[in-house]
C-alpha cells in the first residue's frame, strides 16, 4: 500500500505493508538512523519522533497512521534553532552519557517546551516520564530542559 | 538554582550524539549481511542426545558445536562457558546453535523450527553446590568464643538487569583475509582474544572497532565475547558478513545480571560491648557457569568490612553453581551486595547495643593507616569523616533523623557509607593486564594516542584526551583521541573495574609527559609507556592477602523518604551525596557518574524485581522489569571533596562504581525510620513492606 508523508519537510511516499512500523520505515526503508529502538513497546521513548509537532513512539505507530501528516525525526529538527537551544543547554548541564536515549529524549524535550515554555521541576519529570535514561539519573536532563527554557526555544 | 561546573569542558562527542548522527552498531547500514538468530535450550539440564535441523532453504545456514574451529570455549576468565552447548545444556535459553540466513523473519521461523531432543537431569535452583569457595581470616578469629553476647543477621539482595538504552549487537565481515568486528562492547580486546582462542588463529587475523556504544553497566564486558566466539564460527563457514542484534526481550531474558546474594554476619562483643570482631559469608548466585564469577566473590569478600576496620575477621565465601543464566559483570563488580550486609548489619547492631548509629559506625570508621580486612593497608589520607559532615549538613540529617522518629510520621531519612577499590584486584594490574600505551607526534606537532577503552558514556572520550592535553600544555584540536581500533592500540586493558582514570588515566599522564620531555620541533616520535604499578601493592590471589587494591575512592550517601500508610508506596524525597574521587578531572561528567550510579542502586534497591521460576525469569520486557523514570527519582545534590591520589592523573582515582556502592543501605535505613521495621532483602517492595508491617518485624 503507498502511503505519503512528509518527512522532514521532504514529501515522501513509500509501498509497504500499512501495518508496518513507522520505526521501521524511517530506519530500514529512509535509513535515517539517529531514531533508536530501545524496547520495541512504547516503554523507553528512544525511538521518540514528532507527527505533526506531537511526540510518537515510532515502535508503536502502524505506517498507516501517517498517511498525509508531517513526521520531524532528529535529523530534520537538528536544522531547527529549537535544536540548537536544547542542545547546547543538554551540553551544559551534562545531560547525554551513552547517547542513545538522548534523540528522542531531546525531541520529547521540545514538545514539553513547545506546549509549557517554562514548566516546573515536578512538570518536566511527569512530562518526559515515558523517555527512559539509565546513565544520568535523569537530574542533568532536568536541569537542561530547565535551562532550555530559561534561554527560551524561540519558535 | 542550576548548576555551574567550574572544571569542566565540552564533552567531544555531544554533538554526535545528540544530533542523531552517532552510528551504534544497529545503525550501520550493510546491506549484503545475514542475520544470525540464536537456538536456544529449552530445558535447565540434561544431556542433548541430538538436534533436529528443519530442511533449510538456499541460503540459510545452521551452525553448532559440530563447526568449531578449534576450542569449543568462551574466553572468559574460567573458560567454562562453551560457544555452543555440546553434549549437556546447563540453563534454559543456552546456545545449541544459530540459524544465519538473509531474511531475519525466515530465520527467525526456521530457528522455533530446529528441535533438540535430551535426556533431562534434575536442574538446580538454589544456592547449595558451591564452585568456588575462598576464605580469609583478619587478626585471632580463636578470641570470638570469648564473646559474652552474638548478634548475627542475613541480607539477600536480587537479580539487576543492566538496561543499557541500546540492547546488545554484533557486526561482523572478511575484510584483507581478516575478521572485523564491530559490536556494543566494553572491551575490545576480550573480543578479540575469544574469537583468536575459539578459532585457533593468529592475533592479526581478528581486528575489533569500536562504534558508539549505548551504555553497558558491565553487561557488554564478557556477554560480546560469546556473541563473537559463535559468530566467528559461522563467518568461517558462510564466509559472508554477519549481524546478530538482540531486541530486548532477548536481551532480558538470556544475557548475564548482577549476581542475587545471601550474606550473613556475625559480630562477637566482649562485656563492655565492644567489638572483638565479625565472622561474615557471602554466597552469590553464579548460574551455570563460573565465568568471572571468582573474581566477584573475591571483590564482594574484599569489600564485606566495608569503612569500618575490625581487629579480628573471619571472611568465607562462596559462588555457587545454579541451572541458570549465568551471573557476570555489573557496575560494583559483588562489592555493592556485601557494602549492603555491612551498612545493614551495623545499623542493626547499634540497635542491639542501645547505641546511636552514628556512634557506633564514628567507633569502628577506617582511619589511614589502618589494616585491610585482607591484611594490607589504607595508605592513602582518608577523609570519610569529613565527607559524612558535609554530607549530613547539606541534608540536615540530624534533625531530621529525630524528628522522623517519632511514631506515625512515615518518613525517615538513611546514610550510607562505602568504599570501593579501583582497579583490577591485587597486583593483577601488573601481572595479568599489562597496560601498553602508544602515544605519537607527527612532523607538525600533531598527537595522536591510542587506548582500547570504550566511552559507552562514562565520558572518558573527553577526560582521557583532556589529560593528555593539559599535560602537554597544548591546543586541544593538536591531539587527536579515537575510539579503539585493535589494528591501531595496544592493549591498556578493559574498560572495567573503574580503572580507566586511575590506571590508563595515570598512563596517559606519563606517556605525554614522557613525549613532552624528548619533544622536538618539526620530528616524527613515538613512545610506547608500560604501566608500572606502585610498588607496595603485594597481594597474594590464594591466600586473599596483601594490599587488594592501588588505591580506595569513598562516599557518603544520604536518602530521605516517604512512606504512604495505605498503599506502602515509597517516595524518595530527596538525595544527597559526597565523594572523595581523589582529583575530579571533570566536574559535570563526575556529577554525571554519581547522579547515574545512585538512580542506578536505587533501582536496585526498590523497584527492579527480576525473578527467576523454574529457570526462566518472569520478567522479560521493560513493562515488567522496571527501571526508574524521571518521576521515580527526586533532586540529587551532590559535593565533591578534593584528596589528590598521589598515582592518580592530576590526583584521580575511580569513580564509575564507587556510586553504586551505598544507595541501596542508604535507602533501606531511610524507609527502615519511616515504618519502624528492619529490612533483610532487596528490592524492598511495596509487598515486602506490607509483609514487615503486618507480621511485625
Amino acid at each position: 500500500m503507498e502511503i505519503k508523508f512528509k518527512l522532514n519537510g521532504v514529501e515522501t511516499c513509500v509501498d509497504v505493508n500499512p501495518s508496518m512500523r513507522l520505526l521501521d520505515v524511517i530506519r530500514d526503508i529512509c535509513h535515517l538512523t539517529g531514531t533508536k529502538e530501545g524496547c520495541g513497546e512504547g516503554e523507553c521513548g528512544a525511538c521518540t519522533v514528532l507527527v505533526n509537532d506531537e511526540p510518537y513512539n515510532s515502535c508503536l505507530t502502524p505506517i498507516i497512521n501517517i498517511n498525509n501528516k508531517e513526521v520531524i525525526t532528529i535529523e530534520g529538527f537538528r536544522e531547527t534553532k529549537a535544536y540548537r537551544v536544547i542542545a547546547d543547554a543538554f551540553a551544559e548541564m551534562g545531560g547525554s552519557q551513552c547517547g542513545f536515549c538522548t534523540p528522542g529524549m531531546i525531541l520529547a524535550s521540545y514538545a514539553v517546551l513547545k506546549k509549557n515554555p517554562h514548566p516546573t521541576e515536578e512538570e518536566i519529570r511527569i512530562a518526559l516520564s515515558g523517555n527512559l535514561c539509565r546513565c544520568t539519573g535523569y537530574q542533568a536532563i532536568v536541569n537542561a530542559v530547565l535551562l532550555a527554557s530559561e534561554k527560551g526555544i524561540k519558535l | 538554582m542550576l548548576p555551574k561546573y567550574n572544571t569542566s569542558v565540552k564533552k567531544v562527542d555531544n554533538e554526535e550524539k545528540m544530533s542523531g548522527m552517532a552510528i551504534f552498531t544497529g545503525d550501520i547500514r550493510m546491506d549484503d549481511a545475514l542475520f544470525a538468530i540464536p537456538v536456544r535450550s529449552t530445558i535447565s539440564y540434561g544431556k542433548i542426545l541430538k538436534i533436529n535441523v528443519p530442511g533449510l532453504p538456499k541460503g540459510y545456514y545452521f551452525v553448532s558445536a559440530k563447526d568449531i574451529v578449534k576450542e569449543n570455549v568462551c574466553n572468559i576468565i574460567a573458560s567454562d562457558w562453551p560457544v555452543f552447548a555440546d553434549k549437556e545444556t546447563h540453563y534454559k535459553g543456552e546456545t545449541i546453535g544459530l540459524i544465519v540466513g538473509p531474511d531475519k523473519k525466515i530465520a527467525i521461523d526456521l530457528a522455533t523450527m530446529v528441535h533438540a531432543e535430551y535426556e533431562e537431569y534434575e536442574p538446580v535452583y538454589e544456592m547449595k553446590n558451591s564452585y568456588v569457595h575462598k576464605e580469609f581470616n583478619k587478626g585471632n578469629p580463636g578470641l570470638f568464643k570469648n564473646a559474652t553476647k552474638v548478634f548475627s543477621e542475613s541480607f539477600e539482595t536480587g537479580y539487576q538487569e543492566q538496561i543499557y538504552l541500546e540492547p546488545q549487537g554484533m557486526l561482523m565481515w572478511l575484510e584483507d583475509k581478516k575478521i572485523v568486528i564491530k559490536a556494543s562492547m566494553q572491551c575490545p580486546f576480550y573480543i578479540k582474544n575469544a574469537v583468536v582462542r575459539t578459532l585457533g588463529c593468529k592475533p592479526e587475523k581478528v581486528r575489533v572497532i569500536q562504534p558508539a556504544v549505548g551504555g553497558a553497566f558491565g553487561g557488554k564486558e564478557h556477554y560480546p565475547s560469546l556473541m563473537a566466539a559463535q559468530l566467528a564460527t559461522a563467518i568461517v563457514k558462510i564466509k559472508k558478513p554477519i549481524k546478530m542484534i538482540f531486541d530486548r526481550k532477548e536481551d532480558i531474558t538470556f544475557t548475564t545480571k548482577r549476581h542475587p546474594s545471601k550474606t550473613e554476619i556475625s559480630a562477637y562483643m566482649d562485656k563492655n560491648d565492644n567489638i572483638i570482631g565479625v565472622k561474615i559469608h557471602v554466597g552469590i548466585d553464579g548460574g551455570a557457569y563460573v565465568g568471572c564469577s571468582m573474581v566477584v566473590l573475591a571483590r564482594a569478600l574484599i569489600a564485606c568490612t566495608n569503612t569500618y576496620t575490625f581487629d579480628n575477621v573471619a571472611v568465607t565465601g562462596d559462588a555457587y553453581c545454579t541451572n541458570k543464566v549465568p551471573s557476570a559483570a555489573f557496575r560494583g563488580f559483588g562489592s555493592p551486595q556485601s557494602i549492603y550486609a555491612m551498612e545493614m548489619f551495623i545499623n542493626h547492631l547499634a540497635d542491639f547495643l542501645h547505641v546511636k548509629p552514628l556512634e557506633l559506625r564514628n567507633k569502628y570508621l577506617v582511619k589511614t593507616g589502618d589494616i585491610t580486612s585482607t591484611n594490607g593497608i589504607f595508605r592513602d589520607k582518608i577523609i570519610l569523616k569529613e565527607l559524612m559532615d558535609k554530607a549530613m549538613e547539606m541534608s540536615d540529617y540530624k534533625r531530621k533523623l529525630e524528628e522522623y522518629s517519632k511514631p506515625g510520621s512515615y518518613r525517615g531519612i538513611g546514610m550510607s557509607t562505602f568504599l570501593h577499590g579501583c582497579g583490577f584486584t591485587g597486583s593483577g594490574e601488573s601481572t595479568i593486564i599489562n597496560a601498553q600505551l602508544r602515544i605519537k607526534k607527527d612532523k607538525n606537532g600533531i598527537v595522536t594516542f591510542y587506548t582500547s577503552q570504550v566511552d559507552f558514556g562514562q565520558g572518558n572520550k573527553t577526560t582521557l584526551k583532556r589529560i593528555v592535553v593539559d599535560t602537554l600544555g597544548i591546543p586541544e584540536d593538536h591531539v587527536i583521541y579515537d575510539a579503539p581500533d585493535t589494528d591501531e592500540t595496544l592493549s591498556t586493558g578493559p574498560t572495567a573495574a573503574s580503572r580507566t582514570i586511575i590506571i590508563v588515566g595515570g598512563l596517559a599522564a606519563k606517556a605525554a609527559q614522557h613525549l613532552k620531555e624528548i619533544w622536538k620541533d618539526g620530528e616524527e616520535q613515538e613512545i610506547v609507556e608500560p604501566y608500572v604499578g606502585p610498588s607496595y601493592i603485594k597481594w597474594d590471589d590464594d591466600t586473599m592477602q596483601g594490599d587488594a587494591y592501588p588505591g580506595y575512592a569513598w562516599g557518603v550517601n544520604i536518602v530521605e523518604v516517604s512512606v504512604d500508610p495505605i498503599t506502602y508506596e515509597v517516595t524518595i524525597e530527596h538525595c544527597w551525596s559526597t565523594y572523595d574521587v581523589g582529583h575530579a578531572i571533570d566536574e559535570r561528567i563526575l556529577i554525571g557518574q554519581a547522579d547515574g550510579g545512585l538512580a542506578q542502586a536505587l533501582g536496585w534497591a526498590y523497584l527492579e524485581k527480576e525473578v527467576m521460576e523454574n529457570g526462566v525469569f518472569k520478567q522479560k520486557t521493560l513493562s515488567d522489569y522496571v527501571i526508574p523514570t524521571m518521576v521515580d527519582l527526586p533532586q540529587m545534590e551532590t559535593a565533591i571533596i578534593d584528596n589528590p591520589f598521589p598515582y592518580g592523573a592530576f590526583g584521580a582515582k575511580g569513580a564509575g562504581e564507587l556510586t553504586f556502592a551505598g544507595g541501596a543501605p542508604a535507602f533501606c535505613l531511610a524507609v527502615e525510620q519511616a515504618i519502624n521495621r528492619k529490612i533483610h532483602k532487596i528490592p524492598a517492595t511495596p509487598e515486602y513492606i506490607m509483609e514487615l508491617i503486618e507480621n511485625g518485624d
